[in-house]
């Protein structure tokens, strides 16, 4: 075996191994590296109420309520299986809307509602210009 | 790839090509970029901050690219002791640098309208940090190296290689976990972006390609010329 090939082969061997650790650190990661819980985990995974988590899903169709105060605004977050009702006081970014994406910070209260600190816009990966989008834009990003 | 072990013969090639290379890519690039500012239409839901995608995709590109050219030198360097692998390793660690952190800058500016969040640790913006903070131990430890007049050395390389680990974690980092960052909209099956809206984008990856290579051979070329002047400077102190 020439001293080159037996680099190559040290080479290659290191680089499976190394490949392997990062997938199998990955893998391992993979519920904890999740961004946010939908409804269906935070169901699931029974989420204390009072606990800092995101909760993601779609904002449900005709679900935005606007408080007499002017600043409270009511929505429920849903991903077609499960749907929690959301508070949430403050400004929301301007692509926060109905049938779209959304990501909230906050905690969940004792009553299964949940109250939102920050709002996030989620968009997914489509992009067109106005006159096209009509009907076309109800998000799939959730249902990966 | 042995043609070029003798720098001379690599010179000859990379000096004529290196302003070709710069002039094509920068004439590309104002095309796409005036383009998209321009001749496309705006997105129907995040409206005209989806032009930031004309500079912030292809610097991303360019950021992981640049970290592939690297693994894929160091082991040029390691197996095949290729005399100019470390040059192009070390060559490319710069621009690397400071294209994801213009990939970083540019997402962080998009961000804030679309999303309404500067910086998220969501998988992918985490993940692409990573890769900057990579490029900087790079320049550092190969600097080090440099330094101490090891030019070759191996220690490098292999942070080279093991670093190249972070690739398909950006990469995948949509797929594998739920992220803020929306997922792969240029896919083997197509691209979920209206051509109205994505020609100029293949333009300007390709300008800044070009304006990335340019850069790594003046790179080159000036660690050739370092480590010539190094050479002579240490025989006229041996006479």
């Amino acid at each position: 075996m020439k001293a080159k090939h037996q680099r190559l082969s040290l080479a290659l061997i290191a680089l499976v191994a190394i490949i392997g650790a990062g997938l199998l650190a990955m893998s391992a990661l993979k519920d904890q590296a999740a961004y946010f819980y939908t409804p269906s985990d935070a169901a699931r995974d029974h989420v204390r109420p009072g606990v800092a988590v995101r909760l993601g899903g779609m904002v449900q169709k005709g679900s935005i309520r606007r408080e007499a105060d002017g600043v409270t605004i009511r929505f429920v977050v849903t991903d077609g299986a499960e749907a929690v009702p959301v508070r949430f006081k403050g400004i929301v970014p301007d692509l926060f809307k109905e049938d779209s994406g959304v990501v909230a910070e906050g905690r969940f209260e004792p009553g299964g509602g949940f109250v939102a600190d920050n709002i996030l816009a989620k968009h997914d990966e489509r992009y067109m210009p106005p006159q096209m989008a009509g009907e076309m834009h109800r998000s799939e990003s959730l249902k990966k | 790839m042995h043609i070029f072990a003798n720098p001379n013969r690599f010179l000859a090639i990379a000096r004529p090509l290196t302003p070709w290379l710069g002039w094509t890519g920068a004439l590309l690039l104002a095309a796409a970029l005036a383009s998209g500012l321009m001749l496309t239409p705006a997105d129907y839901l995040q409206g005209e901050s989806v032009r930031i995608m004309y500079v912030h995709v292809p610097a991303a590109w360019l950021g992981m690219a640049g970290w592939s050219g690297i693994a894929a030198a160091s082991l040029m360097q390691l197996v095949w002791r290729h005399p100019l692998a470390g040059v192009a390793a070390r060559a490319i660690a710069v621009p690397g640098a400071l294209f994801t952190a213009i990939c970083l800058a540019t997402g962080s500016i998009w961000g804030r309208p679309t999303w309404g969040t500067w910086w998220e640790w969501d998988g992918r913006l985490t993940s692409m940090l990573v890769l900057f903070f990579l490029y900087i131990a790079y320049l550092a430890l190969a600097g080090a190296d440099d330094e101490r007049g090891q030019q070759g050395s191996r220690i490098a390389a292999i942070f080279g290689l093991v670093g190249a680990v972070n690739i398909p974690v950006i990469h995948y980092s949509v797929l594998w976990w739920r992220t803020l960052h929306q997922g792969q909209s240029i896919t083997l099956k197509g691209s979920a972006i209206d051509m109205s809206i994505l020609w100029p984008l293949p333009i300007a990856m390709l300008g800044f390609t070009l304006l990335f290579a340019a850069i790594v051979l003046i790179r080159m070329r000036t660690l050739l010329a370092e480590a010539k002047v190094e050479a002579r400077l240490k025989r006229m102190a041996a006479a």
